[in-house]
């Protein structure tokens, strides 16, 4: 992520050390990751020490410290989806991704989260691929969901 | 549009827009909640906009996207105005004949309506369907009404008069005074009364004061605070200015989950819209009253709902708590006085304002006054958000509103309050729902998040999630809370995995007691929860997973089994050609086995294998029956033996 970029965020919130969770949500959203080049930068423009950044950077669960495959799976887990059969189906997505929630695979093809809540639940269990919600999801239909994704 | 400097002007404003409006024109309104957005409410809305372009109706018809109208089992919905004929499941194929046969020709199309599910009626208006008729949508009716982004559209439902009366005909302490006379209690969880909350701060010392909605809504399976956020911001902004008023407080903020991308664009429209029209700024009506707010995302961690921890995050650092000998009313944000409320609590405070203490009273049990938003999820045949006065039944929410248990299968339990609270099992339902009566019973109000559990649902397996979700998301400052879920966690695992010892139940609530007693924050306070409340009610199921290794409810894939009925397989092929590790053998006309040692217990061969065979079973605590010998394995099919 280019200087001028990160600049730009930074600026956006007036260069406040209380925004630095705002400005890493920024980056992360426009980059998918947070390089340590960016969070550099960060700290020096914000003044903010660099340890803490990186205590948030890890604190919280949106931001990522390693690059994002080119689709982003995130599996329902809330108690909703939970009692409707999501842990099978997070079980056949880890077979068929090769991957564990939190991970990325080698072709950078898939990174896979789970996540807490939705809030379709109506649709449980859902899987979200790239923002695309897929609702009342069956192991049984994960592979033909997957195939659609290059 | 101009900035209105007095309650008059507001008022003129108001009726300048009703004028505007023609009662009788014929309006759609859309869901475009994140629920009814998930299953093509704008592919439809793309589509009736075509159709009103393409027929050359946008004179006669209006097109309104509205927040959600809680009915989310059966989305994307609509509503024709002003006939109110209500339409669900809409695909966007159906647009052309909505507008040919109902808008033009004013006729009823029978399929788009709700079936009674008992007497097989159908049901034309929103009113009669049994979910929404014993509701008493208070704060969350307008939200199928208004379109979240059109300020017009809340001010033409009345919306600010409430502030415009605080601010010009109430005193500060009168609007404290009426809202602790209200009872009106924190809808996020703790229950705490709000008025004296207020109080509290409004007497801080201190110049700076903060007043914050909370709309980190963490809880699992609950939505309100989002679907309230996202279809009527106005009315949470309405609310936290009166606060403000009645603190003495001129900055607020919104402190939302970064997860709710919709809630964050329309509150943030609505904050602009707001200052433009001089409803948020300086000197509001004219009153000498200056208030500003701003919108501060969260980054995804549980703790940061809790009061303490969110003030934490909004300054830009770690959300972690820290113990509150004083409250975060006296010294929270930056160390200033700090109001934080529910979206829920402060969408409450316009009505009872407008309407008086005593009116906002009249409902609910003695000591929890009005409605609850609830989010009713789960195995429930209605999923969807219900708001309906306190005091009312488990039963009644669970069967008159949410329909029962779909799939002819028996209602085991219904888990309250998040994370923090509990399971309330079956003969407990005619409970009356309100913040002291659920935690008496063991569980919580809560956010209101409630889970529908059915004969399916192992609750050691649901007491083993939940903990599981806690031990994620502690934020590990304090011991007994890090260290403890830990260990609970590890037995409870065990427990499910079949590798549960005597003993195993005392050293659990051993640690529930330390952990409950010790931790620093709600969070690590409330964690054994789940565990204490399914082990209070349902103790013979964890009994079975330990000493007979066996789960009653057929859901832990260590203790279950997969296996072919020989007498009932039809030898389809379906299965054994769907099974994704190949552990199926057989073939056309051979019964079919399940081969133990390659059987990865997805369960897609019981999801496939047709009803009317039902040959593939689940069993748990006995040994699989031995694969019936080869030569009995060819099929030979009744019809053809005669």
């Amino acid at each position: 992520m280019d200087k001028e970029r990160i600049d730009r965020i930074i600026d956006k919130h007036q260069s406040e050390a209380s925004s630095l969770i705002q400005v890493l949500l920024e980056i992360q959203s426009e980059n998918h990751w947070l390089p340590k080049e960016t969070l550099e930068r960060v700290s020096e423009k914000l003044q903010v020490p660099f340890t803490r950044i990186q205590h948030i950077a890890s604190f919280y669960k949106a931001f990522s410290l390693v690059p994002k495959g080119r689709h982003e799976i995130h599996l329902c887990m809330g108690t909703a989806c939970h009692v409707r059969g999501a842990p099978r189906l997070l079980d056949m997505v880890q077979d068929l991704t090769g991957i564990k929630p939190g991970e990325t695979d080698l072709d950078m093809k898939f990174s896979l989260e789970t996540v807490n809540c939705l809030g379709c639940c109506a649709l449980g269990p859902v899987m979200e691929v790239n923002g695309k919600t897929h609702g009342k999801m069956l192991p049984s239909k994960t592979a033909d969901v997957l195939k659609n994704y290059e | 549009m101009p900035r209105i400097n007095s309650p008059a002007e507001l008022e003129e404003l108001r009726k300048g827009i009703l004028s505007k409006r023609d009662p009788n024109k014929s309006c759609i309104t859309l869901c475009s909640g994140s629920a009814c957005h998930a299953s093509g409410s704008a592919d439809v809305a793309l589509r009736i906009e075509e159709e009103i372009k393409k027929q050359g109706l946008s004179a006669e018809v209006d097109l309104r996207r509205t927040g959600c109208h809680g009915f989310c089992e059966r989305g994307p919905i609509i509503v024709i105005h002003p006939e109110e004929i209500c339409y669900f499941q809409i695909e966007p194929k159906d647009v052309p004949e909505i507008f040919s046969q109902t808008i033009k020709e004013k006729k009823v199309l029978e399929r788009l309506l709700y079936t009674d599910p008992i007497t097989h009626n159908k049901i034309i208006h929103e009113s009669e369907i049994p979910f929404y008729k014993n509701q008493e949508r208070l704060v969350f009716g307008s939200n199928g009404n208004i379109d979240p982004k059109s300020i017009d559209d809340y001010l033409a439902i009345g919306g600010y008069s409430a502030l415009a009366k605080a601010l010009s005909r109430m005193t500060s302490e009168q609007v404290l005074k009426e809202v602790k006379k209200s009872n009106l209690r924190g809808r996020g969880g703790g229950g705490f009364p709000t008025g004296r909350k207020w109080e509290e701060s409004r007497h801080a010392p201190g110049e700076i004061k903060y007043v914050i909605v909370n709309a980190d809504e963490g809880d699992p399976g609950a939505y309100m605070d989002r679907s309230l956020l996202e279809g009527n911001p106005h009315s949470i902004l309405e609310g936290l200015t009166i606060g403000a008023f009645a603190v003495g407080s001129h900055e607020g903020y919104i402190y939302v989950r970064q997860e709710y991308p919709l809630a964050v664009e329309n509150v943030t429209i609505a904050i602009k819209m707001a200052e433009e029209v001089g409803l948020l700024g300086k000197n509001i009506l004219g009153s000498g009253f200056d208030f500003n707010v701003k919108v501060h995302q969260g980054a995804g961690a549980f703790v940061c709902g809790e009061s303490s921890a969110l003030m934490t995050a909004l300054e830009g650092r770690a959300g972690e708590p820290r113990p509150k000998y004083i409250h975060t009313a006296v010294k929270g944000l930056w160390d200033r006085p700090s109001v934080l409320n529910n979206v829920e609590t402060w969408a409450n405070v316009p009505l009872i304002i407008n309407k008086g203490a005593d009116w906002f009273a009249r409902c609910g049990t003695e000591r929890s006054k009005g409605t609850k938003i609830f989010s009713l999820v789960g195995k429930i045949t209605n999923t969807g958000l219900v708001e309906v006065p306190m005091g009312m039944t488990l039963r009644d929410i669970i069967y008159k509103i949410g329909g029962g248990i779909p799939g002819g299968k028996r209602f085991k339990a219904v888990q309250t309050g998040g994370p923090s609270g509990g399971c309330i099992p079956e003969d407990l339902l005619d409970l009356e729902v309100g913040f002291d009566e659920l935690t008496q019973a063991g569980s919580m109000m809560g956010s209101g998040g409630m889970i529908i559990m059915d004969e399916d649902t192992c609750m050691v397996d649901v007491a083993r999630y939940f903990l599981d979700f806690l031990t994620d998301e502690s934020c590990g400052k304090c011991v007994p809370c890090r260290e403890g879920m830990r260990q609970m966690l590890k037995i409870l695992t065990n427990i499910t995995k079949g590798k549960g010892r005597e003993g195993d139940l005392v050293l659990l609530e051993e640690l529930s007691g330390v952990a409950g007693d010790a931790s620093l924050c709600a969070l690590g306070r409330s964690a054994p929860n789940p565990f204490l409340s399914t082990l209070r009610y349902f103790r013979d199921e964890y009994e079975a997973h330990i000493q007979e290794k066996r789960c009653p409810a057929l859901s832990c894939k260590e203790l279950i089994a997969y296996h072919i009925d020989p007498d009932k397989c039809q030898a389809c092929m379906i299965c054994l050609r769907k099974c994704p590790s190949e552990a199926i053998s057989g073939g056309k006309n051979r019964i079919h086995i399940i081969e133990q040692e390659k059987c990865t217990k997805c369960g897609t061969c019981f999801e496939l294998c047709p009803p009317r065979f039902g040959a593939v079973k689940k069993i748990s605590g006995e040994p699989v029956p031995f694969p019936i010998p080869e030569g009995e394995r060819i099929l030979i099919r009744k019809s053809k033996e005669k």
